[in-house]
């Protein structure tokens, strides 16, 4: 019962938002250049989605694709600064500075680079996304318990052993904190490198159909994106309740 | 085995703190030592140089006549929090020394077994700490640190965080495994009922920067039973301690 209002509430605010939408265009009269209703939005996704299913699929495949490299980088070189100073201090300024260029206007460098193909794209993606998954990674690996180190050291245990059963470990809760973070800003560095140049892609749409005041067509666009927002944070949260069994314990696994 | 001789252990440079200004103490094998003493005395300070996790400033600390100069072979060691990894279950988290002594935790697997069963957590192998009351927890933090048969056990208050009912069972238990391995024992407490229980000899401390002013050998019968804690060779002993505390101006009536 509990469980089924939680779900229903939020539902019930975007219905309650839409008809407020859909009644409001349409007694004050707004043309629908300016703003469609929502049921003409529908409609315009009714009409062709396939394609629209095609473009979506091109750039969920760019922000996955960012998103993945910003993992595996983001998640080595918080390793490398946390467990050798020497390259934190060598590196980590250096990171800070970086990040602190906007990095949409490295997109037209990128194409200069990468051509025009989804290369550049993925890079912008990965770029933008792969701050927030070092900061986090790092900082949870830093958060270790004063008495599980002394315990590490009383063991005797190998860094790599340390690494390998504490530091991960602690690092997990915050490394999925930065996650969600990185998956939303994956994609928005995918709509940048669209936006920049593309022949597909949401971007790509918005860009068009902009460019023909085709205005349902952005809302469509924007619409899935919203949804794709939310469909890819809830996968890491999903991914999250099954990578941390602990967190969620009574659990007894049975002998 | 240990001898300590004149160890001090400042903090920062000349105006820091003193936390131990000239311990001199032996420990022989197999003994069970209590080191009571205020808050912030230096007792654990004490503990932790013996453990390697941190070196004197001055004196002369040693273990079987080496320097100590980092965390020793084996050693057990338990923690005020019991220091548990939630992301292992209760058998792995007793297993550890095992994994990164690199003894293979295989070999080790009935063993943890059979010290689980000693303190009755048998049933929760495959439990997540998180899931454990906080006297199981510390229980399995014991059965850690028993593993690899330590012939040095230092325990840092490990029973500060429970109540009155669990801690009197885990003394029990503690002093029953205890008699069946012989280790010698530094315990860290507050509790003069618990140090005089538990111990073959109590070595008091001064308030900051800490010395030992007292080392008084129990003469109890070695099977303890709670209800010894009613006799009045029990209470000699306790009033004697806490004699000490009040001549130190720790406690008034």
């Amino acid at each position: 019962m509990k469980a089924a209002r939680r779900g229903v509430v939020p539902l019930l605010g975007a219905a309650i938002f839409l008809l407020v939408w859909e009644v409001g265009v349409r007694t004050l009269g707004v043309r629908p250049i300016l703003l469609p209703p929502p049921s003409l939005i529908v409609e315009e996704l009714a009409a062709s989605p396939g394609w629209f299913a095609v473009q979506t699929a091109y750039t969920l495949g760019i922000t996955l694709a960012g998103f993945a490299v910003a993992v595996v980088f983001g998640v080595l070189f918080a390793v490398a600064i946390v467990e050798w100073k020497i390259l934190d201090r060598l590196l980590f300024p250096l990171f800070v500075a970086l990040n602190s260029v906007p990095k949409v206007a490295l997109a037209p460098l990128f194409l200069i680079w990468f051509g025009t193909g989804a290369e550049p794209k993925i890079a912008i993606a990965f770029l933008i996304a792969v701050f927030a998954v070092v900061i986090d990674t790092a900082l949870g690996l830093q958060s270790v318990p004063p008495d599980t180190i002394d315990l590490a050291k009383t063991l005797r245990g190998s860094r790599l052993k340390v690494l390998l059963r504490i530091k991960l470990y602690c690092a997990l809760p915050h490394l999925f904190a930065g996650l969600k973070v990185a998956m939303s800003l994956a994609l928005v560095g995918a709509i940048v490198g669209e936006f920049v140049s593309s022949q597909r892609g949401l971007g790509y749409v918005i860009l068009t159909a902009q460019g023909t005041f085709d205005t349902p067509r952005v809302f469509a666009a924007i619409v899935i994106l919203a949804v794709l927002g939310v469909a890819l944070i809830a996968m890491i949260e999903a991914i999250e309740r099954v990578a941390l069994p602990w967190h969620h314990a009574n659990s007894h696994r049975m002998e | 085995m240990i001898a300590a001789s004149d160890v001090v252990k400042r903090y920062g440079d000349a105006d820091g703190v003193t936390a131990l200004q000239g311990v001199s103490l032996d420990i022989a094998e197999g003994e069970f030592i209590s080191l009571v003493g205020p808050s912030g005395c230096g007792k654990s300070t004490f503990l932790r140089c013996l453990a390697g996790l941190e070196a004197p400033t001055g004196g002369r600390l040693q273990l079987d006549g080496a320097p100590i100069d980092g965390p020793p072979e084996r050693l057990g060691m338990a923690f005020q929090r019991d220091a548990l990894l939630d992301w292992f279950d209760v058998l792995e988290n007793v297993l550890l020394p095992a994994d990164f002594g690199g003894y293979g935790k295989k070999k080790y697997e009935a063993r943890a077994r059979q010290l689980l069963q000693m303190v009755g957590l048998d049933g929760f192998a495959r439990a997540y700490p998180r899931a454990l009351s906080g006297g199981m927890r510390q229980r399995v933090a014991i059965c850690r640190s028993l593993l690899l048969d330590p012939r040095l056990l230092l325990m840092d208050e490990p029973f500060g965080a429970l109540d009155a009912l669990t801690r009197d069972q885990i003394n029990v238990d503690l002093h029953r495994l205890w008699t069946k391995h012989r280790m010698t024992v530094v315990f860290v407490t507050h509790s003069i009922t618990e140090a005089v229980f538990l111990s073959t000899r109590v070595v008091v401390f001064t308030p900051r920067p800490g010395r030992v002013v007292a080392d008084i050998a129990i003469d109890l019968p070695s099977e303890r039973k709670l209800a010894m804690r009613e006799t009045p060779e029990f209470g000699v002993y306790t009033s004697r301690i806490r004699g000490l505390f009040e001549q130190m101006g720790l406690i008034h009536d």
